[in-house]
């Protein structure tokens, strides 16, 4: 609150140039004491961040040779040389990656004060944080570890939206032209915006599941439906598209209230169908984010509802060729459509369902949740399923005009044979061009190359119809977070290293060869009793496989968090409950102080925890802000081919040996671990390099020999089906004969006599040389 | 560039297993060029297992990130532990995979000449095919193998 007069005149007396300031006052009911670094500023962790960067030096691979930021430029930054500013290269590309950064965590941000207000109109700002019941004690991991403070009710969790926005504001500032010079700063200030962006994810999280009673912690939340040919075409139909649920939650609400539930069929795509299948689970999910276009054009939806992320921005023009209407209910996204907010609901009902306009913006949630709802009922009639998509006849008719002139495979990410599928189409042979559909990501960048406008992507979706319309499955709904009993449980298998490795297959759908690579890596890595974390689209992805008795992969796993599971946490936003967990085992299993002691719980999970994340089809911002809040936490994260293209890569170097030193905390003494983990940010090239990384990146320094003699038998087992031979480096992962895998002991044994290997130790790993007991007995 | 090169290394990514040149897999056209060019060859991904199936034992199987990350540092001693090397043939890789990393070693690897022998053309090598049909392609790579026999 802030207060100021500048003159006010009273029978008391006159008061000139007063000024009040009066900040929120924080509880402190933490039981814990506060640690070194509460709300860090950007440089309060930037020591922690130059250990990491010195084993995981940056690799920058620019997308173009200039920079044209501002009007001294367009400078060319390319071999050695510098802008009018002074900016190398380096420099350069580190900035555009925290400028990536920014954006996500800055998109996460918005969405979580969007829903923090929402629900704080909805249900009250006294509304208590509840993730988990009695099974999660320490119920905002991230944000207390980065805060120091416990939020207890939605109206809490404003002070550290404040502090997130302070710090995102701030760190934007510092990619202004002649601000930050150097890259290991940008690098640092990468780090913080993703730390940042963690405790967003969480506020977003934590509070949809406490005020709309989302699973909370559930092993055993409810399987739903996912895929196209799970949804009733006899009904009318809504789809709801993007990352905020808002809209779709009072969607559901007003079709129970009015007694339309079930009559009305809401399905969704993206993580806002994560999220609504949570809340509701007769609701259905579509698949991720590539079946957008496909399903619009189907003609399936009679309304598409869009609230915020990763939607396309034509989704109207495609809602039109199906006479769709749209309705926008995101500030963020408002698509160029008149505001209606303040209209009544039946006049913009009919207003949409008359053709009078395509679509409409309305701010109000409640609001869009009626007009969607009364306009579904209305439309469906008149609609009839209207599709975009051409008959076989037509393609055939159509495709003989192409030029084949290679334009569309030029286009096409993932260089798809597109050309030859359509030639055939000319003879009547559908067959290429369905059997792109699985490999497809639904961008439709080939039809904006046609030079003859052949709408490429829906040949493809009509030649594959069949398989689309059997497109069903069971995914199990989001859980939110991983309970304290679960994470007491499995901690100290998973320091020890006899759970080899937690691995979650995390963000978008920009695969190269299909979404199925990762029900295909998730289920390998399930059956090896690795933990399996899924999240957002890459959640989808793994439930749209048939697996054994063709089950889906969360049929035949467990959602518990523990070896064997597969475990749906949610949403993007959930992805704060893979972090957190891993938060938990340092703090619950490890009882390390936990809050405002970001360092120590750092450096505990970068030695100890063998997680990994793979976000095989990375694509937005917010992954990078996302995988940024991993790496700052000594976590890897494995990208797609497609991740190249985030410019730089953190690579180890296992060869030089210099790098792989750590301090033993028992002695002071600093000992040789092995280049474990080798990288901190990787882009692999196949499934098949992705899957012998995963199982090489779990391994960590505190490993003991049991631990690591079961990582080391993944890893080369994984190698020798995949790489068909041993892994030219094994010795590098052998401290002493006790690691080695006893089925492989004389194999391995050759090799390191071979390589002149020496017994090394297994020290209590840490880099802060404040975590060295000895010389603390010794002061 | 290749004949004037001291220290040559070709690095092949998993797409080779893809690519046919008729009568033979490409894959057997770049082990008849590592052979008779005796330029070591590096396979990336998964695609080592390709070659050791044939007999072939590349001088190196690493991921393409590695082995780029490598060939940017001035220092290192190269897989032979003789130092760094002066040009880097790639092909095989995804486009986009190898345009950014011709990027990169084009900007932090001022040393290092590089060539892509891939069918379309990498505007961040030292050099490149243009766009080339299948033909002209298969044409181009004999004419290359023919000039470097005996290297």
């Amino acid at each position: 609150m802030h207060i100021k007069i500048d003159e006010l005149k009273s029978d008391l007396g006159t008061l000139k140039g007063f000024e009040l300031t009066v900040g929120r006052m924080i509880e402190k009911a933490l039981a814990e004491e506060v640690g070194p670094t509460p709300f860090p500023s950007t440089t309060n962790l930037r020591e922690w961040d130059f250990k990491l960067l010195q084993k995981y030096k940056p690799f920058y691979m620019p997308f173009c040779d200039v920079c044209c930021l501002c009007t001294f430029g367009k400078c060319d930054l390319s071999q050695g040389k510098r802008g009018a500013c002074g900016l190398d290269m380096a420099a350069q590309q580190s900035r555009i990656v925290l400028l990536a950064c920014c954006i996500g965590a800055a998109t996460h941000l918005a969405h979580a004060r969007h829903l923090v207000k929402y629900l704080m109109e909805k249900i009250g700002r006294e509304c208590k944080i509840d993730v988990g019941g009695l099974n999660v004690q320490v119920e905002a991991p991230v944000t207390r570890l980065v805060c120091g403070i416990e939020p207890k009710t939605l109206q809490e969790l404003e002070d550290a939206l404040d502090y997130c926005e302070t710090e995102v504001t701030r760190l934007l500032s510092s990619t202004h032209t002649g601000q930050e010079g150097s890259s290991v700063d940008f690098e640092s200030k990468i780090f913080h915006a993703g730390m940042i962006d963690h405790v967003s994810l969480e506020i977003a999280d934590i509070a949809q599941v406490s005020a709309l009673n989302l699973p909370k912690a559930d092993p055993e939340a409810p399987l739903v439906s996912i895929g196209l040919g799970t949804v009733d075409v006899t009904k009318p139909v809504i789809m709801v598209v993007g990352h905020n649920v808002p809209p779709a939650v009072e969607i559901v609400d007003y079709l129970q209230e009015n007694g339309l539930q079930g009559m009305v069929e809401v399905t969704g795509l993206c993580c806002t169908a994560h999220d609504i299948t949570r809340y509701n689970p007769k609701a259905k999910i579509v698949g991720p984010i590539s079946w957008q276009l496909r399903y619009i054009r189907s003609g399936i939806p009679d309304v598409i509802v869009v609230d915020e992320q990763c939607i396309r921005a034509d989704s109207l023009d495609e809602a039109k060729k199906i006479k769709a209407p749209l309705i926008a209910s995101s500030s963020k996204n408002c698509l160029g459509l008149p505001e209606r907010t303040h209209d009544p609901a039946d006049i913009i009902v009919a207003d949409l369902v008359s053709g009078k306009t395509p679509g409409v913006l309305i701010l109000d949630q409640a609001k869009v949740g009626e007009v969607a709802a009364k306009t579904a009922v209305l439309i469906a009639p008149k609609r009839k399923k209207l599709k975009a998509i051409p008959s076989v006849k037509k393609i055939i008719k159509d495709a003989s005009t192409c030029r084949k002139c290679h334009e569309c495979e030029r286009a096409c990410p993932n260089d798809l044979p597109i050309m030859d599928a359509v030639t055939d189409a000319t003879k009547g042979n559908l067959e290429k061009l369905a059997g792109l559909y699985e490999t497809c990501i639904g961008c439709a960048r080939c039809e904006s190359a046609c030079p003859q406008m052949l709408p490429v992507h829906s040949f493809i979706v009509k030649a594959a119809e069949k398989k689309m319309k059997e497109e069903a499955y069971l995914i199990r709904a989001g859980r939110g977070a991983i309970q304290d009993v679960e994470i007491r449980n499995v901690g100290g298998p998973i320091v020890l290293g006899e759970i080899p490795g937690v691995i979650a297959f995390v963000g978008c759908a920009n695969y190269p060869k299909g979404g199925e690579e990762v029900a295909e890596m998730a289920v390998e890595f399930a059956k090896r009793r690795y933990i399996v974390i899924t999240s957002g689209c890459s959640a989808m992805s793994a439930a749209m496989y048939k697996y054994e008795d063709g089950k889906s992969p969360y049929e035949a796993f467990p959602g518990v968090f523990d070896a064997g599971g597969i475990v749906n946490v949610g949403s993007c936003v959930a992805n704060s409950h893979i972090a957190g967990a891993a938060i938990k085992i340092a703090s619950i299993f490890a009882k390390r102080k936990l809050s405002g002691n970001y360092e120590e719980i750092a450096d505990y999970i970068h030695n100890r925890v063998g997680a990994v994340g793979v976000a095989w089809g990375a694509m937005s911002q917010k992954a990078a802000a996302i995988a940024s809040g991993f790496w700052r936490l000594g976590i890897p994260v494995i990208v797609g081919p497609h991740g190249s293209k985030y410019r730089r890569m953190l690579l180890g170097r296992k060869d030089l040996e210099e790098d792989w030193y750590v301090y033993d905390a028992r002695t002071g003494d600093q000992v040789y671990v092995g280049p474990v983990p080798e990288h901190l940010f990787y882009a692999a090239e196949t499934k098949e390099e992705a899957m012998v990384m995963i199982a090489k990146l779990c391994m960590r320094p505190n490993d003991t020999t049991k631990g690591r003699a079961i990582k080391l038998t993944h890893y080369a087992d994984l190698s020798n089906r995949l790489n068909g031979a041993m892994p030219d480096d094994i010795h590098l992962f052998v401290r002493t004969p006790a690691d080695i895998p006893i089925t492989m002991k004389d194999e391995i044994m050759a090799i390191l006599k071979e390589k002149s290997w020496k017994e090394g130790r297994i020290p209590d790993p840490t880099l802060l040389p404040r975590m060295i007991r000895k010389k603390e007995e010794e002061t | 560039m290749v004949k004037k090169a001291k220290r040559p290394i070709l690095v092949v990514g998993h797409k080779v297993v893809e690519m046919d040149l008729g009568k033979e897999g490409f894959i057997d056209y770049l082990i008849r060029f590592a052979k008779a060019t005796k330029v070591p060859l590096v396979a990336t991904a998964h695609v080592g297992k390709e070659f050791i199936g044939r007999g072939f034992q590349p001088a190196a199987c690493m991921p393409s990130m590695d082995i780029a990350n490598r060939l940017r540092d001035t220092e290192w001693k190269g897989l032979d532990g003789i130092g760094q090397y002066d040009l880097a043939l790639f092909v095989g890789l995804p486009y986009y995979m190898e345009w950014v990393i011709l990027s990169g070693l084009k900007n932090f690897a001022s040393e290092l000449k590089t060539i892509s022998l891939d069918r379309f053309y990498q505007p961040n090598a030292s050099w490149s095919f243009p766009n080339l049909g299948l033909e002209e392609w298969k044409k181009s790579l004999n004419a290359i193998e023919n000039e470097l026999k005996g290297r």
